[in-house]
């Protein structure tokens, strides 16, 4: 069958051929990623994906639920780092490196789930992920091209401080410098606060909420108005923001 | 012990509004009055009327006492953020005189509420007329001492104390110390301990925020005060931990006393082991000798002494396990269940889905599932124990898993401190069953 003294390659075994250009390190991930049960690995895959869109979504106009992020992110880091023992994880990101616009992430997606047919049969027991197997595959229906840019994006940067960086403030004040303090001890400091600000905006001739956006802008801190109107400011916000948020 | 339906309290049309949607349900020491607290920030309490002379055999009801607007929605400007006016917790004090007093918190503001009866008013004024118009003092020719004359039953609800921005995380805890002086509160991160007086100083007791917050794996999801050691308190965490501390070792406790932990089933692991782990609630026995967990498919008992393992576990609705990815990606599975026990602790609940609540009894080991629906609401009437089908035949009667309404969820309930009497509180609606009384 072979000419005499030709060593049988790996990719004669009757699977499917492997693309990539280094092709001895590639073929090992990828032999891994084989073993694997094409229907777990695309279970693992979709739930990873839901994960980061559900952390995404987080950035909503309530402080979003710190348990329920910490509890996903453990969870993405747990796939992680399955992934990462299986080598799986680096032909993601080696595919989402390449991609150049969205459509790619299909092709990636798509490489990955070929090669792990005659595979299935041989594969390890999955984990116990869920009883419905078929009901779970069809998660993956979730649209294939935005999450995708939110998995890269995700996987690119530190993974935490994209998690929980909105329950710090990115530039906390440094501390306060005694000799400055003291100079400016007689400075009013309200007379700089937002709120000072936004109060000041409504002592003006009665405006529509869109005027007040425009005119926060232009506008720099007018004289203090009295507290009684302050309530009715922070309705006009809470209205505006509604407007901006479309809630 | 044969449950009947009492009384349903909240509106009847299917679309209900979601400032309606009751957040919290406490029954006050002596079971005299119920509070509920909705995400619209309103506490509604409910007072047992006398049992008629009349009818003997038949419990009280509970009618609306006092309604206010506890919490307001605020903006955080810092970080261009809504704060919600939704009550987390109520927690009642106990009584010393004539008024009742509750605590009230959202997610970053405790409220001490003062809640008095007043049922005279003085007439006969002498600097005002009797519809307060202030009279001219020259006019006042003899001097009189204003009578104190009955009037109808008012009662006021005034905020006496405001604790407030000691809290950067949101707050899903409030417990009185049994000193009655002091209470905690916690936040994911951090707990203080206050005094009832003061307001403007509370002590950090617990810090588990890492240095770097990428570093953050696990938050406190709830604590409680020992219910007689006023120095022991505990709290849990998302990874199904629970801390016991005692006050007296240090100032900061962050090195805890007690560290209860079940050892994880490796055969069941799977990436939604952690989640389903995270402790909801967190409630000491009466006694103080045992406390009960709530993890997301089960209850445990467990007793102080022993770290290692709960002495009970009950399954609440383990037909879900299956579920499980489907619950996670729909935001079921961090639905937060709270657990209570009875009077006696001889018996402890907790709410699941489709309208369904679960009791399990300590003593003979038996369980039972109860529903809190509209159709069994009929005066006195005796409710059915309902099963959900796990297998493939379903009986008659049964539901199958499938038809389940996750959107029906029972997370908080209260059993009366003294009487077989609960609160199931069913999305908008509160329920009053009782047993039946022969």
């Amino acid at each position: 069958m072979f000419p005499k003294g030709t060593k049988r390659k790996f990719s004669d075994s009757g699977e499917e051929p492997v693309s990539s250009s280094d092709q001895g390190q590639a073929a090992s991930s990828a032999a891994a990623a084989r073993t694997l049960s094409s229907s777990y690995s695309l279970q693992r895959q979709s739930l990873l994906d839901m994960s980061l869109i559900k952390l995404q979504l987080c950035h909503m106009l309530v402080e979003p639920n710190l348990c329920r992020s910490v509890l996903i992110a453990n969870t993405v880091r747990q796939i992680q780092e399955e992934m990462t023992q299986d080598g799986t994880w680096q032909i993601m990101t080696q595919a989402l490196a390449a991609a150049q616009c969205p459509a790619d992430r299909l092709v990636a997606t798509e490489v990955l789930c070929r090669q792990t047919d005659a595979a299935a049969q041989a594969g390890q027991s999955p984990k116990p992920f869920s009883g419905d197997v078929e009901t779970e595959v069809t998660m993956s229906t979730l649209s294939p091209v935005s999450p995708q840019l939110s998995s890269a994006s995700y996987l690119a940067g530190p993974f935490g401080e994209q998690v929980f960086g909105t329950f710090e403030i990115k530039h906390p004040a440094p501390p306060p410098d005694p000799a400055l303090e003291e100079l400016f001890s007689d400075v009013d400091p309200s007379y700089y606060d937002l709120d000072t600000v936004l109060t000041g905006m409504q002592s003006a001739p009665k405006m529509g909420p869109y005027d007040l956006l425009e005119s926060l802008s232009s506008h720099g801190p007018t004289a203090l108005s009295s507290s009684s109107s302050c309530r009715s400011d922070l309705n006009e916000l809470d209205h505006i923001m509604e407007i901006i948020v479309g809630s | 012990v044969m449950w009947c339906f009492s009384q349903v309290k909240g509106a009847i049309d299917e679309d209900v509004a979601e400032a309606d949607i009751i957040s919290t349900v406490e029954f006050n020491y002596s079971g005299e009055l119920l509070a509920t607290g909705d995400k619209g920030g309103r506490v509604v309490i409910f007072q047992h009327e006398q049992e008629s002379k009349n009818r003997p055999h038949l419990r009280g009801e509970y009618n609306v006492y006092s309604t206010f607007q506890s919490h307001e929605p605020e903006f955080d400007y810092l970080k261009s953020l809504e704060i919600e006016e939704k009550i987390n917790k109520i927690r009642w004090l106990p009584q010393q005189n004539a008024a009742h007093f509750l605590l009230s918190t959202n997610d970053k503001t405790i409220k001490l509420w003062k809640i008095s009866e007043r049922d005279k008013r003085a007439e006969g004024y002498n600097l005002k007329d009797e519809d307060g118009r202030l009279r001219d003092p020259f006019r006042i020719t003899s001097l009189r001492v204003p009578v104190l004359m009955p009037m109808d039953l008012m009662v006021e609800a005034s905020p006496r104390r405001i604790f407030a921005n000691a809290h950067t995380y949101h707050i899903n805890s409030i417990s009185v110390n049994s000193d009655h002086e002091t209470y905690l509160s916690a936040d994911d991160l951090r707990i203080n301990l206050w005094h009832l007086e003061i307001t403007d100083r509370s002590f950090n007791i617990v810090d588990i925020k890492p240095a770097n917050m990428e570093e953050l794996t696990e938050v406190i999801t709830a604590a409680e005060c020992h219910p007689h050691q006023c120095n022991v308190f505990v709290y849990s965490s998302s990874k199904g931990t629970i801390r016991l501390c005692d006050m007296r070792a240090a100032a900061l406790c962050d090195r805890h006393s007690k560290f209860f932990e079940e050892p994880e089933d490796p055969s069941s692991r799977s990436f939604f082991s952690e989640i389903i782990s995270s402790i909801s609630d967190v409630k000491f026995s009466h006694s103080g000798r045992y406390m009960m967990t709530r993890d997301y498919l089960s209850v445990k008992v467990w007793d102080l002494n022993m770290e290692n393992r709960p002495v009970e576990t009950y399954q609440v609705h383990e037909y879900l396990r299956s579920k499980l990815c489907s619950l996670y990606e729909n935001d079921c599975i961090f639905d937060k269940f709270e657990c209570c026990w009875n009077g006696s602790d001889s018996a402890i609940m907790t709410g699941s889905y489709n309208n369904f609540f679960r009791m399990f009894d300590r003593n003979t080991r038996r369980d039972i599932t109860l529903e809190a629906s509209r159709e069994s609401s009929k005066p006195r009437a005796t409710l059915k124990p309902r099963k959900v089908s796990t297998g493939g035949k379903r009986k008659k009667d049964e539901i199958s898993v499938d038809s389940l309404d996750f959107n029906k969820k029972i997370l908080h309930t209260a059993w009366h401190p003294k009487d077989n009497v609960i609160a199931v509180a069913a999305t908008n609606n509160l329920y009053i069953f009782q047993d039946k009384i022969n």
